[in-house]
């Protein structure tokens, strides 16, 4: 890999975590447990999705093969995509979709912190307004787990188990591969590993307020830098990706 | 007559006499009993419609052609729940809570628009809904935003301003269809021939058939009558089509030029009252979906209901 493929892959990494949890928001449209939540999903689903597009277009005038957003939304497959595993996972009840949004979040809060001073001056400033919105999200998810886990005894027993459900998918966010460590190298990237102490940190102090217990580090799935993904993403690509699939000589 | 029928009298009077000033009613103003049903039902079913509006588009938001009709997709949804949310606080404001509203349309009491009972098949259909739907919403929602009750008058000018921006969208997706692929234009065909009827029945029943117009108009809840609206509907519509190079299935569809507006062929009112009464293709998914939702979330609100009840002892506690 030269130093631009390995810049492809970590923009790839980028837009599409942003892309497909945006994507899995986009399901709960008009089903939330509130209009208040169907407004907030939305909300939080079009930052995503903007989040998305301007590094999948960053990543297309990287590569220089023409790509562009939609090229790379709509014409890969599984083993192209590079979005966490965690991401991809289905949206379950309110509660697995808030414990999936809370741990994402509070990586991204801290990654998109760091990614604010990365050398590169376009990443630095797609970051930067990232995480604007991501402080946004951050609070948002926080309060439906405190108020979920300190709610009624139902939601604090769904709230546990959701997030018992998904703690192994959670390592993941903290690997390093040998993309990772030449973005670090090259002052583009940031260390993960660096991020996980004030990781531990943050959810710690929520899950201890919202009165759940932190499950124990007994499983971890990963996969997802490799292309190895769940059987999950298939359908949501199936489903995403149809329209120019079927029709590839349409403009939209 | 005793003296609070006289009382009663006069107070009719004095309102009709506000009304007839073009004075705006406000929530602490008195008002006929009968004004205050006629606008809780009118009102209500706007709201309704708009948050049961939110599925037929919310079908395609998974599966948007690009990403940035995606996003424009989800933002217009997400104007939609917003209409919703400001049109039940508006609604609020004659005294019945929302959660009094879910129960009224999830029991089948209160209705909302029919048109959300046909289905989204085609990408197109997400810009017909747009050019037309919007379109008919916005010629009747102009003229709400004279109506009497300040409120729900406010509420008309906000929301018009942000259903232009929808329409626009819709016949830019319309505009697309139709100007690419042969495929693509029998989508624009295909989804124009199916929502072309049931957009003009969402203007309501003929002048001569509705029950409800003569009262409303007295109160200026409504300003301008069904077949009015309609016909200024039909005559800004036809030549938009035209411009597409789509054809509106209507065989009666003619510019009179001595009327100065388009003829067109007489609505299928069968259809319309079966629709209503149940049978159109999505009436009972729609209406599951917003019980599921609200049924479903139960335990959702409990909680932060639950959590807010704790934190507040908490504090006082504290204090």
């Amino acid at each position: 890999m030269t130093d631009n493929d390995m810049l492809f892959d970590y923009l790839l990494r980028l837009g599409d975590n942003s892309l497909i949890l945006g994507q899995r928001l986009a399901e709960w449209c008009g089903h939330a447990p509130m209009l208040e939540e169907d407004l907030a999903l939305t909300n939080i689903g079009l930052d995503l999705l903007g989040q998305a597009r301007m590094f999948l277009s960053y990543a297309g005038e990287v590569e220089g093969k023409g790509r562009d957003e939609d090229r790379l939304a709509y014409f890969r497959d599984t083993k192209d995509w590079r979005n966490l595993l965690l991401l991809e996972q289905p949206n379950g009840d309110f509660a697995a979709t808030m414990a999936r949004q809370f741990f994402f979040d509070s990586f991204q809060y801290l990654q998109f912190e760091a990614l604010a001073r990365s050398s590169d001056e376009r990443l630095a400033g797609i970051a930067a307004k990232s995480l604007k919105e991501t402080t946004y999200h951050r609070r948002h998810s926080t309060d439906w787990i405190i108020r979920l886990g300190d709610g009624t005894d139902e939601s604090h027993e769904k709230m546990q188990r959701a997030i018992d459900a998904i703690w192994g998918y959670l390592p993941e966010m903290f690997d390093m591969d040998a993309v990772d460590d030449a973005m670090v190298a090259d002052g583009i990237g940031v260390d993960v590993t660096a991020l996980r102490t004030a990781w531990d940190g943050y959810v710690n102090d929520v899950l201890a307020e919202a009165t759940l217990i932190r499950p124990e580090d007994s499983w971890s799935v990963r996969g997802s830098r490799d292309g190895k993904h769940s059987e999950h993403l298939g359908y949501i690509l199936a489903e995403m990706q149809f329209l120019p699939r079927a029709y590839p000589d349409a403009k939209w | 007559m005793d003296s609070s029928d006289w009382e009663l009298e006069e107070l009719e009077a004095a309102f009709q006499e506000k009304v007839g000033a073009e004075k705006r009613i406000e929530p602490k103003d008195w008002m006929p009993d009968k004004y205050r049903q006629t606008l809780i039902r009118q009102m209500s079913q706007h709201a309704h419609s708009e948050v049961v509006g939110m599925l037929p588009e919310g079908n395609w938001l998974t599966r948007a052609p690009s990403l940035k009709r995606k996003t424009i997709l989800m933002a217009k949804i997400q104007d939609e729940g917003g209409h919703g949310l400001y049109l039940y606080s508006a609604t609020e404001t004659l005294g019945i809570s929302r959660d009094e509203m879910f129960e009224q349309l999830h029991s089948g009491k209160a209705k909302y628009s029919s048109i959300f009972n046909y289905p989204t098949l085609n990408w197109a259909d997400i810009g017909a809904i747009g050019w037309l739907v919007d379109g008919a919403a916005i010629t009747n929602q102009i003229a709400l935003c004279r109506c009497s009750y300040g409120p729900y008058a406010r509420a008309m000018i906000r929301i018009c301003k942000e259903e232009s921006f929808h329409q626009r969208q819709g016949y830019e997706i319309m505009m697309t269809m139709a100007q690419g692929t042969e495929e693509q234009r029998e989508m624009a065909q295909d989804a124009l021939n199916r929502w072309w009827w049931p957009t003009l029945m969402m203007f309501g029943p003929n002048d001569a058939n509705s029950a409800n117009s003569a009262q409303s108009m007295k109160w200026k809840i409504k300003r301008q009558s069904n077949d009015d609206l309609r016909q200024k509907f039909v005559d800004a519509t036809v030549p938009q089509a035209e411009f597409l190079n789509l054809r509106i299935p209507d065989d009666k569809l003619k510019w009179n030029e001595e009327r100065k507006h388009y003829d067109f062929g007489e609505i299928d009112w069968e259809e319309f009252k079966a629709v209503v009464k149940g049978n159109g293709l999505c009436n009972r998914e729609r209406l599951q979906a917003r019980v599921e939702a609200h049924d479903g979330g139960k335990w959702v609100r409990d909680a932060a209901l639950a959590y807010a009840r704790k934190k507040e002892s908490r504090k006082a506690k504290a204090a």
